[in-house]
């Protein structure tokens, strides 16, 4: 019954979202409000339908019903009630239902906090241009991936949820993922929303802000955890890999991270105004295609999901219709776009420009790397694939001119500006980086080119925030508001995840190694010993456990016990790690393989890695600081303002 | 032309020139960074790229893996079911490296034949095989053991540095 | 107009290099097994009923037959169960069951819950069997002709469609063998 109910919920959710994608937009080109009116009510309704759906998966889970195929290739009797949540969306069908709520829940928040300050026209294009995106996304679900199938009678026992996915980031990565992702829907239903208005305004960019704010916050978090989750499930130690699933969401972020420079030109002076459009579109569509690459099968990859080429073509079709028609319009529309004042070359205008284009080139490459194995093959050069390095060097020397020129940004003013004005107040920020970045850098042992560059370039950024911060609190009476806040946390976060990355780059001891119990390895002033390898026994697996004591100098600092588990269903082995986290350094330990030579010996791989968690913590950062941005006052209280204004000028408003 | 637009024309054919720099540079990196995957048979032809960076896919050859007694080193030959190529790597093997299984070696090959392979790749679970090593097995019309294709849902941890 | 086209031209360029590359995913999936039209291997083993007793291809040979590969853990084993129950029924010659990769008692419950329709089973614990026989995966159907002759192989469950096209093919095959 539930599984019904729970297709049924899809059923009208879709209902409802056709509906939201027609009526309203016909009210809006029509003026007829009556129409207009309808908008709300249908979002609220469409949510509850998707809630509905969303909730009925999961209640299939708890009560284990097996007759329900996505249940039985996902779960078992042994899985833990939190994982059986988890699992909701640890599948295909579920992530896509997943998908859908969170549209819906955004759809709702839009309505939620903008209606009373939106123009009725304009907040109606942007829930019907969403309601539209929906539309595709629930027909994906219905006609190819259905969740609510059923096979009866139904198997006793269900397969297993993959156990690299039992774990608590990955409950959460997918969630935070999404999120962002869909997100960007409403930045692009906004800009989508402009286009058909025939005209774009500053009004609309300012409105959009906020959030694509929280989309590129909730995305940065959702691949921070992502990171995290790489570094200690997969027992490789790494924390970036450059698979194509992680290049499918990192695109969208380095174009969100445009788009969230380029709305602030946009907003505070008119400029480029095409060019956000552009970017808007470009964000969503990006994690479109990163959606068709990760579920079409035709990049080979690590965490894809059942790749299946039918589902390619219509996730290719939708893309194909959505972005082909976003373009189209940007192109009729875009002539008529307004132009912003001019600005010199010495202006923050020309730091936000630079951004972009170092952002957008990024991305660019990104994408290249990425789609490099279809045109080789393509081409008929045979088949290929591209490795790291590839990515680092590209990184390397486009995300450098960034770093060096960031601090700049916000000193600069808009329009004009001179050289000495800009650069004055960051000489001592600039001398104290240098200075302080090599000496640190030597004292921790590290005086190599990528850790002195990581701790320069990371103190650059954190001192030239501090510095903005406190020049701005000086010369202001007021409260610094929370954009300005947000922005200064998430460039020191910047600076933050640098050094990190430097430090790992760089310092990193990293050893495969003979271990059989008894065996002592000594690294880095740290003594690890293996007493005994023991057997152990979980919910729904089994594992053979290193029990490690690990000494520094003569005293016990920590034990640590990495196990190499056998999962029951599906004969599946999976890699534990143990790890000791720390400020400045992470031990970690991975068990390889029993050697089976009769020593009874494991290999098993150790690793110190040197400030690994700034890492993510500068991530962090950056997220929070996109969070506290998107709450700035000025970004609510305006709007409400301005609509007050504007409610005269409403009805007149031609479509 | 006003000093404005001169200016302006300046910011833009810089833009131009960087950008058209990043592109020169990403196609070199990336011809640097291109790893061609390829099949024991196609390496007994003598059908592969010189002195690339090769991904060599196939089956690990039964009763082929030795261990070194003293070190991580270890020596096993991949297969089609027509070919074998010997592969030297020194590390730790994947979770689901056996005999008879699907593997992706990355490496280049030495004079003497033998592919020296700096990173060991396999599915990792019941459920999967390679695309390259499926070609591999195709193009050498060997057999082909492994996983269920209908439920291919998750893919090997395929990692690399 | 040209300049604000090229978004749109470069997106459709990306489109179309995406929608060329679906086929050759396509093409991944589908494997062909060389060994159609060849002879099937020769192995020996045992019974899941009764350990005791083994049965071999040979045995076999002068008759055709459909051998199903299965595992109780297999999924859609279970998806294509009842099209495997009628094949059992209205072929006409043995449905020989090939247990892979499998616990004994795993597979018996299976059995007893969802039907035998099965001659016999044979248990490829192991899979070293199955290497021989090029099994890519469970469940995978053969046709064995009555000269030992591999005919035909379906990767994946059997369906309505597929299980007709099976149908067409054993009755050729009947004929050929004259039973």
């Amino acid at each position: 019954m539930i599984a019904e109910f729970g297709q049924i919920s899809l059923i009208l959710a879709l209902i409802l979202a056709i509906l939201l994608g027609t009526v309203p937009l016909w009210g809006a080109y029509r003026q007829n409000h009556a129409l207009m009116n309808l908008a709300p009510s249908l979002v609220a309704g469409h949510f509850v339908f998707a809630l509905a759906a969303f909730l009925s998966l999961a209640t299939l889970f708890l009560r284990h019903d097996f007759t329900v195929i996505n249940v039985a290739t996902n779960s078992n009797l042994l899985l833990p009630w939190y994982y059986r949540i988890s699992a909701t969306w640890g599948s295909h069908e579920g992530s896509l239902l997943l998908w859908i709520l969170m549209l819906a829940g955004w759809m709702l928040a839009v309505v939620v906090f903008s209606r009373k300050v939106l123009p009725k026209v304009f907040l109606t294009r942007v829930l019907s241009v969403m309601g539209l995106i929906s539309i595709g996304f629930l027909l994906f679900t219905i006609l190819t991936s259905n969740p609510f199938d059923r096979i009866l009678p139904g198997p006793i026992d269900g397969r297993d949820l993959n156990p690299l996915l039992q774990d608590p980031g990955m409950i959460f990565h997918p969630p935070l993922l999404y999120m962002g992702y869909v997100g960007f829907a409403v930045a692009f239903g906004f800009a989508i929303a402009g286009l058909l208005g025939g005209r774009i305004e500053r009004d609309w960019v300012r409105w959009s802000r906020p959030w694509t704010l929280m989309a590129w916050a909730f995305l940065t978090g959702g691949i921070t955890l992502g990171s995290w989750w790489a570094y200690y499930e997969l027992g490789w130690g790494g924390w970036w890999f450059w698979d194509p699933v992680e290049n499918a969401s990192f695109i969208p972020w380095l174009l969100g991270t445009a788009l969230i420079h380029s709305q602030a030109v946009t907003e505070k002076r008119g400029a480029f105004p095409a060019w956000t459009v552009l970017l808007a579109i470009a964000a969503f569509s990006t994690s479109l295609l990163g959606t068709f690459l990760v579920r079409s099968g035709v990049l080979t990859s690590v965490h894809a999901f059942a790749t299946d080429p039918e589902r390619g073509v219509f996730i290719l079709a939708f893309m194909a219709v959505v972005t082909g028609a976003a373009l189209l319009l940007y192109a009729l529309r875009a002539p008529r776009i307004m132009t912003g004042k001019g600005f010199d070359f010495v202006s923050r205008e020309t730091a936000l420009l630079l951004n972009n284009v170092f952002f957008v080139v990024s991305a660019g490459m990104v994408l290249l790397g990425t789609l490099y194995p279809l045109i080789i093959d393509f081409m008929g050069w045979g088949q290929i694939s591209v490795g790291p390095p590839y990515f680092s060097a590209m990184f390397i020397l486009l995300m450098t001119p960034i770093v060096m020129l960031m601090p700049f940004g916000p000193f600069t003013r808009w329009g004009r500006d001179e050289w000495r004005r800009v650069v004055a107040p960051l000489v001592l920020s600039l001398v104290v980086a240098i200075v302080a970045g090599t000496v640190i850098a030597a004292a921790l042992g590290a005086f190599n080119l990528r850790a002195v560059t990581g701790w320069i370039g990371g103190i650059w950024l954190i001192m030239g925030s501090l510095s903005h911060v406190w020049r701005q609190k000086k010369n202001s009476r007021f409260k610094l508001p929370r954009g300005q806040l947000g922005m200064a946390m998430a460039h020191a976060g910047a600076g933050v995840f640098i050094i990190g990355v430097g430090m790992v780059a760089s310092m990193t001891y990293e050893r495969d190694v003979r271990f059989g119990p008894g065996d002592t390895l000594e690294v880095a002033g740290y003594r690890f010993h293996l007493e005994e390898i023991a057997s152990v026994k979980g919910p729904n697996w089994i594992a053979d456990e290193g029990r490690f004591t690990v000494f520094r100098g003569n005293r016990e600092i920590t034990r640590m016990q990495p196990q190499k588990r056998l999962y029951h269903r599906g004969q599946q082995v999976m890699t534990q790690v143990a790890l000791r986290p720390g400020f400045t350094h992470d031990l970690y330990i991975a068990m390889g393989e029993p050697l089976r030579d009769g020593t009874g010996d494991w290999s098993i791989r150790v690793h110190i890695k040197p400030f690994v968690r700034w890492i993510w913590g500068g991530a962090f950062l950056l997220a929070i600081g996109g969070l506290l941005a998107a709450s700035d006052r000025r970004y609510w209280r305006q709007q409400r303002d301005e609509a007050e204004a504007r409610a005269v000028a409403d009805g007149a408003q031609p479509a | 032309m006003t000093p404005t637009r001169k200016k302006r024309l300046a910011v833009v054919g810089l833009i131009l020139l960087g950008v058209s720099a990043a592109t020169a540079i990403a196609l070199t990196a990336l011809n640097d960074a291109m790893r061609f995957s390829i099949g024991p048979s196609e390496i007994v032809a003598g059908d592969f790229p010189e002195g690339r960076q090769l991904r060599l896919g196939g089956l690990v050859a039964s009763g082929s893996v030795h261990r070194d007694t003293q070190s991580l080193a270890v020596n096993f030959r991949v297969t089609d079911c027509i070919h074998e190529i010997p592969v030297s790597f020194n590390g730790i093997l994947p979770d689901l490296f056996r005999e008879g299984q699907g593997v992706i070696a990355h490496g280049m090959l030495d004079e003497s034949g033998m592919f020296q392979a700096h990173e060991v790749l396999a599915r990792h679970d019941e459920t999967y095989m390679p695309p390259e090593v499926e070609r591999a097995m195709a193009l050498a019309g060997g057999n082909l053991v492994c996983g269920e294709p209908i439920e291919d849902h998750l893919a090997a941890v395929e990692v690399a540095y | 107009m040209i300049r604000m086209l090229a978004p749109l031209l470069v997106f459709l360029g990306l489109i179309g290099l995406l929608l060329i590359s679906l086929p050759t995913a396509e093409q991944r999936r589908q494997v062909t097994s060389p060994l159609i039209g060849r002879e099937a291997p020769n192995f020996s083993l045992p019974s899941l009923h009764d350990p005791e007793v083994s049965y071999s291809t040979a045995d076999l040979r002068g008759q055709p037959f459909i051998l199903n590969v299965w595992g109780s853990w297999c999924f859609a084993c279970r998806v294509e169960h009842p099209y495997i129950t009628r094949l059992g029924e209205e072929a006409g010659i043995p449905l020989v069951g090939f247990n892979w990769r499998d616990e004994r008692g795993d597979a018996l419950t299976w059995l007893s819950r969802f039907g035998d329709a099965w001659a016999f089973h044979m248990v490829d614990e192991e899979g070293r069997a199955a290497i021989d026989l090029g099994v890519y995966g469970a469940p995978e159907t053969f046709l064995i002709d009555h000269r030992g002759i591999i005919r035909h192989k379906h990767i994946g469950p059997v369906d309505q469609a597929s299980f007709d096209d099976l149908m067409r093919r054993i009755n050729e095959i009947r004929q050929e063998a004259g039973v």
